[in-house]
């Protein structure tokens, strides 16, 4: 592997050695965990290895759900029933798969506006920026069917309104939608088939995982001030970083002692909070739900997708101009998929070349307000669809496209960046003083 | 490989483009079972057409059933509600946001009036008495609610729909008026679906 210098793993006794030449997994590992870190990471950047547990949490306790659970629409509700009153212990483990979902995603979103506020999506980490949205994509996509594997209310027609969204396709849309029910409507066919693919995409996820490390462990970690790390000789790399092991693993996993307290006081206390009660009432395809409302982690993505109704005139001017093909329908699916695709695109969009929002004072302010759109979004999508809310999300979705769109190519033009750091080094020390500095950190871990 | 620097190697090309085009007709004969098994089973298509007795739907009250999954509203209406809905074509029928009919049993481009929306009445009975229809929003597939929203008809939870009396959308982000499924009298109380 490229990137920075450091030391290789070298097999020692003869048993190593004879792995070693037959397949250098050891070696594979070893580099993998002592990558040169930068020794200025701050706590934002401890979300990877949350992300990491709550994937291996999520697929452990799913494996063990699926031991009690039977995907037919006259047993699965009772089914899941069955895990929470009579398996030793199954109330814990759903709760713990359902609240974990949450985890996920309060996890991801903040990892994915740090990747936003430190520019880490910038050159030369567009691939990891890529491959992590997939995997965002692939989150939601599993999230979903697993929120209809408990056939209640809830789920029953919050498929019914999502795989709605294909059919707003011209053209093929009915046909898409038809095809992935396997029938007219949601029903046993569908169930099945979203249980297969809601066991299979956690692997799809964690095959994406091990590319999004390898991605940035090739070009190396971003940091907190955007300065790359030395590369010309190991004794410079070796001023600016710290091994992975045990340095950052120790500190990660504080913070994920830290976060759990705050999980296992959900699960334990207050475990159906962030659910909906209609799930607890079984599906009934003759009954909606008075206010159907998308798992919290969906909303912002919900709130666009609502904004675009047929009195919004870009969605007349584009009805317009394509003789009516793209209608109000069509048009939030495109809003809600197209919200993303902007942010997928930032590497692209972004015309700045300095990295992190510590030295662009504009981009700073800009950035806070995507935060609160955001929470703004999100708040919107839990709303019914009336005013005055249709007006504040119709204003949220437009500042979301324009942050995208508009202002980070703008800014990057317009904006005065101030003074970065020399090196990672400097500023380290311009933080923790001088003194650390004489240390010589990478001589600690190799023993 | 040689046939790289001299330009006789045409026997060789022609092997390549017939080995890739035979691997591209293999792959894909391969992979298409594998898509349409998810499309609707054959028992899941047997469940075409059903009957539906309506001896009991008294006037003023409406029956949900379910056809191909998906609730059907048959609506029994009163006098009142057959003038009430006549009367809302005079908004213009062309203004609403779906002009057309949508009654699989007339012509696709029949106009929504009230009158195209409805059955035709069984012996002895008003016209428009009997409106049968989709009870599936036309936006993302909630089912409206009844004798609910600003039209006096259906109302739609989920995103907020307005259905006239005749099951016309008239405000909120649905783009077609409630579909008409086919249906037909086979003897004076039962309805055929399908």
């Amino acid at each position: 592997m490229s990137g920075i210098p450091h030391d290789h793993y070298e097999p020692k006794t003869n048993g190593e050695k004879w792995l070693h030449s037959r397949l250098p997994i050891v070696g594979l590992l070893y580099d993998t965990l002592m990558i040169p870190t930068p020794k200025n990471l701050n706590w934002m950047w401890i979300w990877g290895i949350v992300l990491t547990f709550c994937l291996a949490l999520q697929i452990i306790t799913g494996i063990v759900l699926v031991m009690h659970y039977t995907p037919h629409v006259d047993l699965a509700f009772a089914s899941v029933e069955h895990i929470m009153r009579n398996v030793n212990g199954g109330y814990m483990i759903r709760y713990l798969h359902q609240n974990g979902a949450s985890l996920f995603f309060v996890a991801v979103y903040i990892h994915i506006f740090r990747g936003l506020f430190y520019g880490s999506y910038k050159a030369p980490r567009e691939v990891t920026w890529i491959i992590g949205m997939l995997i965002y994509l692939m989150m939601m996509g599993t999230a979903f069917m697993g929120y209809v594997l408990p056939w209640g209310q809830m789920s029953f027609w919050g498929a019914t309104v999502i795989t709605g969204l294909f059919g707003a396709i011209p053209f093929v849309g009915e046909a898409i939608q038809t095809w992935l029910l396997g029938g007219p409507a949601v029903d046993n066919a569908t169930l099945n088939r979203f249980f297969s693919l809601h066991y299979l995409l956690p692997f799809i996820i964690a095959g994406l995982v091990i590319v999004h490390i390898w991605a940035f462990h090739t070009t190396g970690n971003n940091n907190p001030t955007g300065v790359e790390v030395r590369r010309t000789s190991k004794a410079e790399a070796e001023k600016d970083t710290l091994p992975f092991w045990p340095y950052f693993v120790i500190k990660d996993l504080f913070a994920l002692a830290v976060i759990l307290v705050v999980f296992w006081a959900i699960v334990g206390f207050m475990p159906n909070y962030l659910g909906h009660p209609d799930n607890y009432i079984e599906a009934n395809p003759l009954v909606t739900p008075a206010h159907i409302v998308p798992e919290w982690y969906f909303l912002p993505f919900y709130a666009i997708l609502r904004a675009f109704t047929s009195e919004v005139w870009v969605v007349q001017f584009a009805s317009f101009i394509t003789g009516g093909i793209i209608d109000a329908k069509f048009f939030g699916v495109l809003a809600m998929f197209g919200a993303i695709l902007a942010m997928a695109l930032a590497p692209w969009l972004d015309t700045s070349t300095v990295r992190s929002g510590k030295y662009r004072p504009m981009f700073k302010w800009w950035f806070y307000l995507l935060v609160i759109d955001f929470f703004a979004l999100m708040w919107l999508g839990a709303m019914p669809a009336e005013e005055p809310y249709a007006t504040f999300s119709l204003i949220a979705s437009a500042y979301w496209f324009a942050y995208f769109l508009v202002i980070l190519p703008i800014l990057g033009v317009i904006e005065k960046p101030l003074p970065q750091p020399e090196t990672i080094e400097e500023d380290f020390n311009a933080h923790y003083g001088k003194a650390d500095a004489d240390a010589t950190p990478a001589a600690a871990p190799a023993e | 490989m040689s046939h790289a620097e001299d330009n006789e190697g045409t026997r060789r090309d022609f092997l390549y483009y017939v080995a890739g085009g035979a691997g591209v007709v293999a792959t894909g004969a391969a992979v298409w079972p594998l898509i349409n098994q998810m499309n609707p089973s054959a028992d899941v298509q047997a469940l075409s057409s059903i009957r539906v007795d309506v001896s009991g739907v008294e006037q003023g009250t409406q029956l949900t059933v379910k056809w191909l999954g998906k609730p059907v509203f048959i609506r029994h209406r009163t006098e009142a509600e057959i003038q009430a809905a006549q009367e809302q074509d005079a908004d213009g029928v062309e203004a609403m946001p779906d002009p057309l009919a949508r009654n699989v049993n007339l012509p696709a481009d029949a106009p929504a009036t009230d009158a195209n929306r409805v059955m035709p009445s069984p012996e002895g009975e008003a016209p428009g008495a009997w409106l049968v229809q989709m009870g599936v929003c036309t936006h993302l597939g909630c089912v409206p609610l009844g004798d609910a929203g600003e039209f006096g008809g259906w109302f739609c939870p989920c995103h907020g729909s307005h259905y006239d009396l005749a099951g016309r959308i008239r405000k909120g982000p649905a783009p077609e008026n409630l579909p008409v499924p086919p249906a037909e009298w086979t003897d004076s109380t039962t309805i055929r679906l399908g």
